[in-house]
């Protein structure tokens, strides 16, 4: 078995580099691709990124901040971030069991390209590209061109997802995440959404709303987000997100589930509880 | 680095090791197969269950999600190392909590709290249910789990074991329990002979197909490590099994036809290294697939083609009860309620899938594999492997759960097939997608009834009618046609009754046994149309069920004269919580708008063993020469608990502490039949056989002694003396006496069998000797905007005539609540499509409510001290009180299980319509 597990990502490239054509298993956390084989472990050959320091953590940059690719979500959580990174932390308590928390990494989360991937959502409200590394060199990718469709991404065959790098312009406001699931814990999503308010003077300056397990791809509402910049924080302000103008964006499957009506009405319910949420603090929030 | 094995070097329970295994392995694989840790289970190696759970640096992962590469360097902890010298406190708190019933989920819970308690010693409830939500448990309703988390910084005294005529009632701990949390308890795939070739199944994907193979041989030839092929040419005996010999009509492997998907028509042994990670893929079998029938209605079609060529109209079997004249009566009732009930496939989703192993031992066939009934092993086995008496030999492992599905063969006759023609050892572990797609379900269930009341609300009459979906196969569906008209009244007086359920086979998996055998699911139907007269006659919900309650005296739908009936003290029992939570109800309701709160209430009554029919149990017990005294006792301990309650109750008729009884088996060489563990008979039936075993013992030994009645026999094992005292002593010398063929000096083996009357063709007789009685309270929160329900606190108030062990009574309680609001809120297998733990839901500890237990003790004058059975009540009552629950808080009738948030948000939806 051709198991490499390098120290560098240099060298995880150049791995990558000679195998091109071959099939190969690019392996972090492995709580998706070892969820999907019956067999007693990976296929071969395989590239093994967790070994790699520099892949692993969060860093402040000065425009932006860079999460490496194979940063856990326990790692996440644990780290200090701005309140535009609460939505992120709390979809990273969702993401299975703290079982799964302490393996899973972003990245994979991204890679594996679920419509119900917990990440996504979070990390399209916060404006974030992935960084694409191959021996050619680094190529920054916004997050919504780089996940294609369920189970498909933009990666090449010779890249790996190096970082995610959320700028700063979009690490700021207050943001929250509501996932609605038929139990407690361990549950994939019916819906979740994911707000990030950026609130000044009483007024909604900026608006980030995405919403996953509704779409082929987690989807940010620009109709929404539009309608909710410029206006003025009461009472009112989450029912301006309307059933009608969330579902405009979406396109939900009946599934084992939910149906898609049902999933397009709770979406909607779930952005207005989330902007409630935020603009209400100290609130509780049922989803 | 690139890695190799002989690379790998990591620290397990503080020690260095270094690996063999693949860096690519999962690492619970490596653990158990490699290192000889099978502590660590195995439960879907999908990360969905956390049984696998142990500690990496302390945290805790998934070892089934974990190549073991990645272990390099680092320490990993696994159950085998909490314990020293003695068990961890923690272990020990699980012990006194009864927090492990079958014991599979306690290493993962274990490793899971053990990481919590590291960091927060005293952890409140909410910490507890967020650092366990990842490890499922089927059995216990996670209360008793999270009490002894939280306790476990503060264990609590261990209850003394009880002196001599004190065990009934004790709250002891369970006699089998240490294994369970030190994590050395032996489960299906935990043990297996050196040697052991692998074992796999090549399935139908499809739901109907007949099949050819095309040539094996040449399959076989390339293939190093494979040793054999046996498909249905290679069985010896019958190629065709059935819990009921009668309706013998399932092939153990498929022969041209298959007729669920799931059904295994070729096994494939041989090495393990090999056949592990085979693929099967291209197996030499060539499809075709055939449209299948997958819905009652378009089974009974007159046009549908026959599943099984000698069952007309699909109908496996139809059941009856009628009595009275249902139509007259409602007619001339005053309030009259109908309704239309659906329900879908449950899966039992224990957490160990199944398991076993094969050998020769001399001539005889010796499986050890997870079961719930191994005498009906031995007989399907036999039949199928055409081995005579004596020839096989079945040895219960562990069962990691079971509730109703392992009371049917499953690998059974193909590890014995492999080890008969091979000669050599074999080994089979199911994966969860194939335990899911091949083992039975609960039957689905198409239900129509009305119910008709006089103007004081008492109930006059009653109609049923129901399709059960029986599968492929007959498994238990006589069983539930049977059961279903005897119990769809519900245990309340209805003088005008007829009931009619039918047993429907499909191309859907094989609807077998599922705690409770199609009574949860009548109840679900009945209860609604109680709730249905109580509000067009203006009842109180509780106070119409009072009054309808069957009491000492009345007579059963199947004229049967109730004695000892418990059901009306347990509604009694809820009145002032009833009222407690009507008024919570209001209060919270007028300051709340999108969350509503409701209650609920729903009934039990279970017939325990058999109906009307034979079902004993064979109890030995006996004292050897050097003073040992021996119970054989053959009820299978699932994780219900007959390994304590039965000796507890056998301790007490001999009149000595439990503490002096080593435990014999089940194993079918060394105990007497005690039937299956199902339909709650064990407690009652076997208890009753113990009993009865027990004084027999205890009446030869005062005659031996020559003392009164009342002298205390006390045994010393290893002394070799039996020592009777009342107003003076005799020492009975059992080591000088001749021992008996078994090896015992003195001895005693009693059975018992239910008395009980077969049903006539309108289902009248006396179908069951003992009922239990139960009543639950639901309180539930339903978010109007969503749809989402939150069960927020159960009272269940049961009769169990006389509760042998309260703690373990408890346990079965919790573990029933939490199934049946998995039935109520979540659970469906969808046949194709839901053949896993993450598709198919099953609550998690975040889920269950605050569960109050309230024993009522109305003694039954058969059971052994009044005792009555329990496992299958618990279940019943706790969906429709969740349902009636959901439309107190929101008006939504739900007729549909289960109900999940878009089906009770699209029934508030109606609701809101007609108003």
């Amino acid at each position: 078995m051709d198991y490499y597990r390098p120290d560098t990502t240099e060298d995880a490239l150049s791995w990558l580099a000679s195998h091109v054509g071959q099939a190969r298993t690019i392996a972090a956390g492995c709580t998706d691709l070892l969820a999907a084989t019956p067999n007693s472990g990976l296929s071969g050959p395989v590239l093994d990124l967790t070994g790699i320091n520099e892949m692993r953590g969060i860093a402040e940059q000065p425009d932006a901040w860079r999460i490496g690719a194979a940063t856990t979500w326990t790692d996440i959580i644990r780290h200090p971030l701005p309140p535009a990174f609460d939505a992120l932390k709390l979809a990273a308590r969702e993401v299975g069991s703290v079982q799964i928390q302490n393996a899973a990494t972003i990245a994979g989360n991204l890679c594996n390209a679920s419509p119900a991937a917990d990440g996504a959502p979070c990390l399209l409200g916060l404006d974030a590209s992935v960084e694409l590394a191959s021996v050619e060199g680094v190529r920054p990718l916004p997050l919504d061109a780089f996940i294609l469709g369920p189970r498909r991404t933009a990666l090449r065959p010779d890249e790996i997802v190096s970082a995610i790098v959320v700028p700063k312009t979009a690490a700021r406001g207050v943001s929250t995440f509501l996932k609605l699931g038929a139990r407690k814990y361990l549950v994939i999503s019916i819906a979740m959404v994911s707000a990030r308010l950026v609130i000044e003077s009483g007024m909604v300056s900026d608006a980030a709303i995405a919403v996953g397990a509704c779409s082929p791809v987690a989807r940010r509402l620009d109709a929404v987000e539009s309608r909710l910049r410029g206006t003025s924080v009461d009472a009112a302000l989450a029912s301006l997100a309307t059933d009608a103008l969330v579902a405009e964006t979406l396109s939900p499957i009946d599934d084992v589930r939910a149906d898609a009506a049902y999933r397009s009405h709770s979406a909607a319910e779930l952005v207005r509880r989330a902007i409630a949420a935020i603009t209400t603090p100290g609130r509780e929030v049922a989803a | 680095m690139n890695i190799h094995h002989a690379q790998i070097r990591l620290t397990v329970n503080g020690e260095d090791r270094s690996l063999n295994s693949s860096p690519a392995t999962r690492l619970s694989e490596v653990l158990r197969e490699e290192l000889g840790l099978p502590g660590t289970k195995s439960g879907c190696d999908a990360g969905d269950c956390g049984a696998c759970t142990v500690l990496v640096e302390d945290e805790p992962i998934c070892s089934c999600l974990t190549p073991v590469a990645q272990m390099t360097g680092k320490s990993v902890r696994t159950v085998e190392g909490l314990r020293t010298e003695t068990l961890s406190a923690l272990q020990e708190s699980f012990l006194r909590h009864g927090a492990a019933q079958c014991g599979i989920c306690t290493p993962g819970m274990l490793m899971a709290a053990t990481a919590l308690l590291e960091d927060h010693p005293e952890p409140d409830r909410k910490e507890v249910e967020d650092a366990l939500g990842g490890v499922l448990c089927r059995c216990t309703g996670y209360s008793k789990i999270i009490d002894a988390v939280c306790e476990a910084h503060a264990l609590k005294e261990k209850t003394p074991a009880p002196s001599a005529g004190a065990a009934i009632g004790s709250r002891m701990e369970r006699l089998d329990g240490h294994d369970k949390v030190a994590g050395t308890e032996k489960y299906g795939a935990d043990d297996w002979p050196a040697g052991s070739l692998l074992v796999r199944a090549i399935r139908s994907p499809h739901d109907h197909a007949h099949f050819r193979f095309g040539d094996i041989n040449t399959w076989t030839s390339g293939k190093v490590g494979v040793e054999a092929v046996f498909t249905a040419s290679d069985i010896p005996g019958e190629n065709s099994y059935s819990v009921i010999p009668a309706f013998a009509d399932q092939p153990a492997l498929a022969e041209t036809c298959a007729r669920f998907a799931g059904e295994a028509v070729a096994i494939v042994a041989g090495e393990p290294e090999v056949i592990r990670n085979l693929d099967l893929s291209d197996f030499p079998v060539e499809w075709e697939a055939l449209t299948p029938l997958m819905e009652p209605a378009a089974a009974r079609d007159a046009a549908a083609a026959r599943i099984h060529a000698d069952r007309e109209g699909n109908i496996l079997i139809a059941g009856k009860v009628v009595t009275g004249d249902a139509d007259a009566a409602m007619s001339g009732a005053a309030f009259t309620a109908s309704a239309e009930f659906s329900t879908g496939y449950v899966e039992h989703a224990y957490i160990e899938p199944e398991a076993g192993s094969a050998w020769m031992d001399g001539n005889v066939l010796t499986i050890r594999a997870c079961t719930q009934a191994p005498h009906m092993d031995l007989q399907d086995t036999s039949r199928v492997l055409g081995l005579p008496d004596g020839a096989l030999r079945i040895i219960p492992a562990a069962a990691g759960g079971g509730f109703g599905s392992k009371l049917d063969v499953s690998l059974q006759p193909l590890i014995g097939l492999v080890t008969l023609k091979t000669g050599r050892p074999c080994r089979m572990v199911y994966t969860r997608q194939e335990s899911m797609a091949s083992t039975t379900k609960r039957h689905p269930s198409i239900m129509t009834a009305s119910i008709g009341a006089d103007a004081d609300g008492r109930v006059q009459a009653m109609r049923f009618d129901g399709d059960f979906n029986t599968g492929a196969y007959s498994s238990w569906g006589p069983t539930v046609a049977v059961r279903v008209p005897v119990h769809a009244s519900g245990p309340y007086r209805t003088p005008n009754y007829h009931a009619v359920a039918r047993a429907v086979h499909t191309h859907g998996p094989v609807s077998g046994a599922f705690r409770g055998f199609g009574v949860p699911q009548a109840a679900l139907i009945q209860e609604l149309l109680y709730d249905d007269i109580a509000e067009t006659g203006g009842f109180d919900r509780l106070e119409l069920r009072r009054i309808n309650a069957l009491r000492d005296g009345d007579h059963s739908v199947c004229g049967q004269e109730m004695k000892g009936a418990g059901i009306a003290e347990c509604l009694d029992a809820l009145v002032p919580h009833w009222r407690q939570a009507l008024e919570e109800c209001e209060s919270f309701n007028a300051a709340s708008t999108t969350m509503k709160r409701g209650v609920g209430v729903a009934s039990c009554w279970y017939g325990c063993g058999n109906t009307g029919l034979p079902n004993p149990s064979t109890v030995r017990l006996g004292i050897t020469a050097d003073g040992r005294l021996k119970l054989h006792q053959g009820a299978t301990d699932i994780g219900q608990g007959s390994n304590t309650v039965i000796t507890q109750i056998c301790a007490d008729a001999l009149g000595v502490p439990v503490d002096r009884f080593e435990l014999i088996g089940p194993d079918t060489a060394l105990t007497p039949d005690c039937g299956k563990t199902s339909a709650s008979r064990q407690t009652y039936v076997t208890g009753k056989a113990a009993e009865k075993a027990g004084a027999a013992l205890r009446e030869k030994i005062l005659r031996f002694s020559n003392r009164a009645s009342d002298a205390q026999i006390e045994i010393d094992p290893g002394s070799g003396v039996i020592r009777v005292v009342d107003d003076q002593t005799t020492l009975i010398a059992v080591s000088e006496m001749e021992p008996n063929d078994l090896g015992y000096c003195l001895s005693a083996e009693e059975t018992y069998d239910p008395p009980t009357v077969g049903l006539d063709e309108n289902g009248q007789g006396i179908p069951y000797a003992v009922y239990g009685y139960g009543a639950q309270m639901a309180v539930v929160d339903v978010d109007t905007a969503l749809g989402r329900v939150y069960v927020r606190r159960v009272v269940a108030a049961h009769d169990l005539g006389r509760v042998i062990n309260p703690m373990l009574a408890e346990g079965q309680i919790e573990g029933g609540v939490a199934q049946g609001l998995g039935m109520a809120l979540m659970e469906e297998y969808l046949p194709g499509r839901t053949a896993n733990l993450h598709d198919y839901l099953i609550p998690t500890i975040g889920d269950m409510p605050e569960i109050e237990t309230i024993f009522i003790e109305k003694p039954d004058p058969e059971g052994p001290s009044g005792a009555k059975g329990l496992g299958e009540h618990a279940l019943i009552p706790t969906a429709p009180a969740i349902l009636n629950a959901i439309r107190h808080a929101c008006g939504a009738r739900l007729t549909r299980l289960p109900a999940l948030p878009h089906r009770v948000l699209a029934a508030i939806r109606a609701k809101e319509a007609t108003q």
